[in-house]
């Protein structure tokens, strides 16, 4: 037990601090892609120490709230990133949430952070506010829809479960996760402000969402939610990585298969990522309002393969 | 529009391009402006003079364009401070005439706007700058002053203040929204925070030293400026730039024009969210700056252009370097363009955002490459040619949807056509000299240069003082004429997409507020 709760802690340190690595390596891929030589992979280690090492400002009539929020966002990013199997199934932390309470958990970050734009009453953070929810709101049910058939597949709705099910079943083909699979990666860039529903890269105030809401944030604040911003795309892409292509997981606490589980876990991320940035690079992003409409595709597709595994599967 | 059936005496001023020049009193003065819009011509520039060191009050200058022809007309003051509102007939006047009350002290009568426009305080209401008896460097520092904005009220209408600083470095213009949800309700523009007093410094100069600072009235329009100011004072002092010398401007203008296309073209799909057209983009026009660099001395050409001439020539090898760059040039944009068209994401942005319809084109006096882009066919390389380009027969881009999408074509089209114009201009060099200096100007003498710049027409009115200084010196930017545009043209658009309508524009803030 003692060595699972080492093994746990490790696997959320190491989670933790490969974030930034990430975020620098879809940059880097994303530079290259467009015929640049890009900052290199450790850039968003260099800012994050830039923005550790300056003197926050907070605004004026800025509430607890205000300041709270970094903490709580990075918080539940940290519960998140720990919980999510990425190296080992059935660490001990992994029956403290299942994938309904793991929704609920990215909410808890996204709200306060709304929450904080408000509370300063710029019309930029409230600008953002709306708009990040609107996002939200048509993402998050989406989510779930995507996380049920995986769930049926399972017949339980925690992630460690499902995730140990489906990489270690005799092999079956499961149509309904292919329309999962789509939906889920819709899911993914928008929620984590990605082209093409928001830039991460844009310096134009008026278009963005979820830097706008950061506007006012500066040093340790606003390093702590750039922080919080990599591990929750580490955390969607670890997500999207266990349930479709889990392969290489560890089944339980043990010294080689661990190794062989980190390599898969690096080699699948660094694979994601230039999917990611090629993704991004080949789109343009879409007019707010379309965003709807691509996150109702998103709902459509879960709503699809939940069906098509209840049709193809469910007598079963 | 002909001079003649204008009805006031009109002499043609001497020159590159066919302009005219009189005065006129305050009846005849809304009285032409009616005229003009009648015969399809439209307001280039408004701007005023003190002429008390001459022993005359102050005095009103117009300049219209259409067709082939140019006109302006002066109204003397004498000891009044007002003159007729010329913005009922061409609303493009609002703003300049209070510029001129800012600068001046000179009020249109009637004009019911009477906000400041380019003042923030550096200077009292009641001083005005550009009268000679304020001193150079009277100007204190801005400061931020109440600024009446046109309230919106409503049900579920809210106000979004940007600028002047911004979350990017770019230059700084305030714009007040008042939205609904995301749709946009009105937009006001306050411009006016990069004034530096160019036109004082101006009086300071002699027509020599003139030309430094004109090249340096907005950096991205620099060979525009000095060509247009050096236009002025080859009409003043009545000289001729040898043909060699105004062949290699033309090829400059073109190639200041290449570049900033280029550069708009990669920023509006960054823009729309396409980083790679920027890096494409951004590629090419840097490219195009270091051939500048080691063919000309400067990367944006400043001071290439002078009075009389040019202070560069190409050699053999040079030429047929520029050659092999305008066949590079034009495989990578056909390649670039092909890309943008059939980007559906990219195209679903710019289609239909931003419209202006040709008829409000018309009626607001939209000009230059917005104008052409929602239908108004004039271009000054065409329209009011100056030598080259009276025997390169440029074909102006023209288009009628008015949306972003036009004004990205247009940047394509022009793009093409300046390749052309540069191939002949490479062919066909003529002479071997390239400055004729101009010599000793007439006093109290009044000049005009006008060139098609890549936004607009950059227009520059130059009046002589005694020993070759200058008295007063107004240099125009198309600007002027389009920042009023913008306001409409992102009626009814949302929020985000007001990024994007606003680069498809790029109009200047330096050009613009001296």
């Amino acid at each position: 037990m003692n060595e699972a709760i080492a093994i746990q802690v490790a696997k959320t340190i190491l989670v933790v601090l490969l974030a930034p690595l990430f975020t620098g390596w879809v940059n880097q891929c994303r530079a290259w892609l467009q015929n640049r030589r890009g900052p290199g992979l450790l850039q968003p280690y260099r800012a994050l120490r830039k923005l550790f090492h300056k003197d926050a400002i907070v605004a004026h009539r800025a509430s607890f709230l205000f300041r709270a929020t970094p903490y709580i966002r990075f918080g539940s990013m940290v519960l998140a990133a720990s919980i999510i199997p990425t190296l080992v199934t059935g660490l001990p932390i992994a029956p403290a949430a299942d994938v309904i309470a793991l929704v609920g958990i990215f909410a808890l970050g996204r709200v306060f952070m709304a929450l904080a734009a408000m509370d300063i009453g710029t019309a930029f953070g409230t600008m953002g506010a709306r708009r990040e929810m609107l996002i939200a709101f048509l993402a998050e049910p989406a989510l779930l829809m995507v996380f049920f058939t995986p769930a049926l597949i399972s017949q339980s709705t925690s992630l460690s479960t499902i995730v140990h099910t489906l990489a270690y079943q005799p092999f079956v083909i499961h149509p309904g996760l292919a329309f999962a699979a789509l939906a889920f990666l819709m899911v993914l860039l928008a929620e984590n402000a990605r082209i093409p529903i928001d830039n991460p890269a844009t310096h134009l105030e008026l278009t963005m969402i979820h830097e706008a809401l950061m506007l006012e944030y500066s040093a340790r604040h606003l390093a702590l939610m750039d922080w919080a911003s990599n591990l929750k795309l580490l955390a969607y892409t670890t997500i999207g990585v266990a349930l479709f292509v889990p392969w290489g997981i560890a089944r339980a606490v043990d010294g080689s298969a661990i190794w062989v589980a980190l390599l898969c876990l690096l080699a699948k991320l660094a694979a994601a990522g230039a999917a990611l940035a090629l993704l991004e690079t080949l789109s343009a992003k879409l007019r707010i309002f379309r965003a709807p409409e691509f996150l109702a595709m998103a709902f459509l597709l879960a709503v699809l393969g939940l069906l098509t595994h209840v049709l193809l599967e469910g007598a079963a | 529009m002909d001079p003649e059936k204008l009805t006031i005496g009109l002499t043609a001023l001497p020159g590159a391009i066919r302009a005219w020049h009189g005065e006129t009193y305050a009846l005849k003065w809304d009285q032409t402006a009616q005229r003009v819009r009648d015969h399809g011509g439209f307001l280039v520039s408004l701007w005023g003079s003190d002429d008390s060191d001459r022993g005359q009050g102050c005095t009103m200058h117009v300049a219209y364009a259409a067709s082939g022809v140019m006109a302006c007309l002066s109204l003397p003051l004498g000891p009044h401070r007002t003159y007729p509102d010329l913005s009922p007939v061409h609303p493009a006047a609002a703003r300049m005439q209070r510029a001129v009350k800012d600068l001046l002290g000179l009020q249109a009568g009637g004009s019911l706007d009477t906000r400041p426009w380019l003042r923030h305080g550096a200077w009292a209401a009641g001083e005005a700058p550009l009268r000679k008896a304020f001193a150079i460097g009277g100007a204190g520092t801005p400061r931020s002053e109440p600024y009446a904005f046109v309230p919106v009220s409503g049900d579920g209408v809210h106000e979004i203040p940007v600028g002047p600083v911004h979350a990017g470095t770019i230059e700084p213009g305030h714009f007040r929204f008042h939205v609904v949800g995301e749709r946009i309700l009105r937009l006001e523009e306050r411009l006016g925070y990069t004034h530096k007093g160019i036109e004082k410094l101006f009086e300071t100069c002699t027509l020599d030293s003139g030309a430094r600072l004109a090249a340096r009235i907005s950096g991205d329009s620099t060979v525009a400026y000095a060509w247009a100011y050096s236009m002025a004072v080859e009409g003043v002092a009545r000289i001729e730039p040898p043909a060699r010398a105004v062949c290699l401007r033309a090829l400059l203008l073109e190639r200041e024009r290449i570049a900033n296309h280029l550069g708009d073209l990669g920023a509006l799909g960054n823009d729309a969210g396409f980083a790679f057209g920027l890096t494409q983009f951004s590629l090419l026009k840097e490219d195009m700056l270091r051939v500048n660099e080691s063919l000309f001395g400067h990367r944006y050409l400043m001071d290439v252009v002078i009075p009389g001439g040019v202070r560069c020539d190409l050699r053999a090898g040079d030429i047929d370097r520029l050659r092999r760059e305008a066949d590079t040039l034009e495989r990578a944009i056909a390649a670039l363009r092909a890309i943008y068209d059939e980007h559906a994401g990219l195209q679903d942005r710019f289609i239909k955002a931003g419209i202006v319809t040709p008829e409000l084109a018309l009626k607001l006096g939209l000009c230059g490459l917005a104008g052409r882009a929602s239908g108004m066919a004039w271009d000054a390389r065409v329209d009011l040619p100056c030598r080259p380009y009276d025997e390169l027969s440029v074909r102006a881009a023209v288009r009628h949807n008015g949306d972003v999408a036009a004004r990205v074509n247009v940047r394509f089209d022009e793009v093409s056509e300046s390749l052309r114009i540069t191939r002949l201009l490479l062919d066909g060099l003529p002479g071997t000299e390239t400055c004729t200096p101009p010599g000793q100007a007439p006093d109290h003498a009044f000049g005009v240069g006008m060139v098609e710049g890549w936004r607009g027409p950059i227009f520059i009115a130059l009046h002589t003082g005694a020993a070759n200084r200058i008295h007063r010196l107004h240099p125009h930017d198309p600007s002027w004429q389009n920042w009023p545009v913008l306001e409409h043209a992102v009626i009814g658009n949302i929020v985000p997409d007001f990024p994007l309508i606003n680069k498809s524009f790029n109009l200047a803030y330096s050009g613009h507020d001296l």
